[in-house]
């Protein structure tokens, strides 16, 4: 749900990235976090919690809470809150502590 | 290691503030943030600010932060920025630790400012880990910055100057909101942000507060309740409101971590936000050389921290033996705008913080 009218806020419409989610490919804007791109295609549920494996999403959207972390081209714990999105990426729900 | 003259670590208000005074002065800094963009939470601020014209008041924070940055970009040449960057250690000997991307280095600064800011903090209720229960600010950022909706229906959780300043902004965004609870008995912000919002149709409940989030991926129904005089929830007094985000605004908490691995004293002052590095009348730690301004050192408005920001970077450059022209006079006009910025009835939490930190400038 992009915003399209803004009182105050002009949001120009942008080029079209696209990036691989779960195996899915799915777009974004170029300006997207990861996590923004992920939010504008209804996904919210980001990575499970440890030990009860309960669904996770962003909080504090600053890269403060590692609420967001994720999985992206293979490497874990990645805030996707404050990481830029990028053609090509793959990102992917992280469940656990992740492996590196 | 490079040697660098003055690193500041973040680039919100306070940061970019002090700066933009080191700049002027004629020495070098080191900018570093980990966001992309500089201004902190200024980005996402589309109001008008309260407070003085020495201030900015009655301007809009992100157009406060485009005049603070084209403040230090005027200095490039003594200017690096480091952004996408996050300090991840910091040490006596003045040595930081950073991870940009994939890439960890180390720098050594002659003084650090430290102007790390607050996060948004949480309440306790259940499901309050459910996807679609975001801070406050968190939806401002999504919104404000990347252009896109929370959600359709939201409730607020909470009466300070975020909770119904984000209420609003939310509605200009076109996203309906439900309710806003609160759980005092009396809205906590400001009465004309209060009733432009219920203006618009926003139902604020009073002695109110959410119960639980309900839903199975994410928020799908939230409970509230009505709180009897003790706090305590009043069974039978349930509602169920049909929203799909929660937002929490119920206050900040300074990132003191860098301070506390530093090693630099910490103390905690409830009416400043938590735990608190301890500072003198200079804006420096108890760490010679380390300097901290801004929400790190109490949690106040963005008008209080461009002003700490100023007397920092005037400190600093006296440690560093730079002669800048009525620098004492400044100093003490600052710490006057700071008194002016403490004043008013809304602002007594934050005098009795600095009274108990023994320093009321």
């Amino acid at each position: 749900m992009r915003i399209k009218k803004h009182p105050i806020l002009d949001f120009k419409q942008k080029d079209k990235v696209s990036f691989r989610f779960n195996g899915k490919i799915i777009y974004g804007v170029k300006g997207d976090t990861i996590a923004s791109a992920l939010h504008e295609n209804g996904i919210k549920k980001l990575s499970e919690s440890i030990h009860l494996k309960r669904p996770r999403g962003f909080y504090c959207a600053i890269g403060n809470c590692a609420s967001c972390n994720m999985v992206v081209d293979g490497k874990p714990n990645v805030r996707t809150c404050i990481t830029p999105l990028k053609e090509g990426m793959v990102v992917e729900n992280q469940v656990g502590k992740g492996k590196v | 290691m490079q040697e660098k003259e003055v690193i500041i670590v973040g680039a919100g208000p306070a940061g970019l503030m002090a700066a933009y005074k080191i700049l002027e002065a004629g020495a070098n800094v080191t900018l570093i943030d980990r966001n992309r963009n500089l201004g902190g939470q200024l980005i996402k601020q589309t109001h008008k600010f309260f407070g003085s014209e020495k201030q900015y008041a009655s301007k809009r924070g992100i157009d406060i932060m485009n005049i603070l940055i084209d403040k230090i970009k005027a200095y490039e040449d003594r200017l690096e920025i480091l952004n996408e960057t996050s300090v991840v250690g910091m040490y006596k000997d003045k040595v930081i630790a950073c991870l940009k991307g994939d890439t960890f280095f180390k720098l050594k600064g002659k003084s650090i400012i430290v102007a790390t800011g607050a996060s948004e903090k949480s309440i306790p209720f259940e499901n309050n880990d459910l996807p679609g229960v975001y801070a406050a600010g968190a939806v401002q950022t999504l919104m404000n910055e990347y252009g896109v909706k929370p959600g359709d229906k939201v409730v607020m959780v909470g009466s300070g100057n975020i909770g119904l300043i984000v209420s609003y902004q939310l509605l200009q965004a076109g996203v309906k909101v439900k309710a806003l609870v609160e759980a005092a008995p009396k809205i906590s912000g400001y009465l004309v942000h209060a009733s432009k919002i219920q203006r618009l149709g926003v139902d604020i409940k009073t002695s109110t507060s959410i119960k639980k989030a309900i839903g199975k991926d994410s928020v799908e129904k939230v409970e509230i309740w009505d709180l009897d005089p003790t706090w305590q929830g009043i069974e039978g007094s349930e509602q169920i409101l049909d929203v799909d985000t929660v937002c929490i605004s119920v206050g900040l908490a300074p990132l003191t971590e860098l301070m506390q691995q530093l090693g630099a004293e910490v103390r905690y002052i409830k009416e400043l936000g938590g735990n608190v590095p301890v500072i003198d009348a200079r804006y420096q730690t108890t760490v010679k050389g380390v300097y901290a301004c801004g929400d790190v050192v109490g949690i106040e408005e963005a008008s209080s921290a461009m002003v700490e920001g100023k007397i920092t970077g005037l400190n600093v450059l006296e440690d560093l033996g730079y002669n800048v022209l009525d620098s004492r006079q400044a100093l003490k006009a600052y710490h006057e705008e700071l008194k002016f910025l403490r004043d008013g009835p809304h602002a007594s939490k934050v005098r009795s913080g600095y009274l108990k930190r023994g320093m009321l400038t």
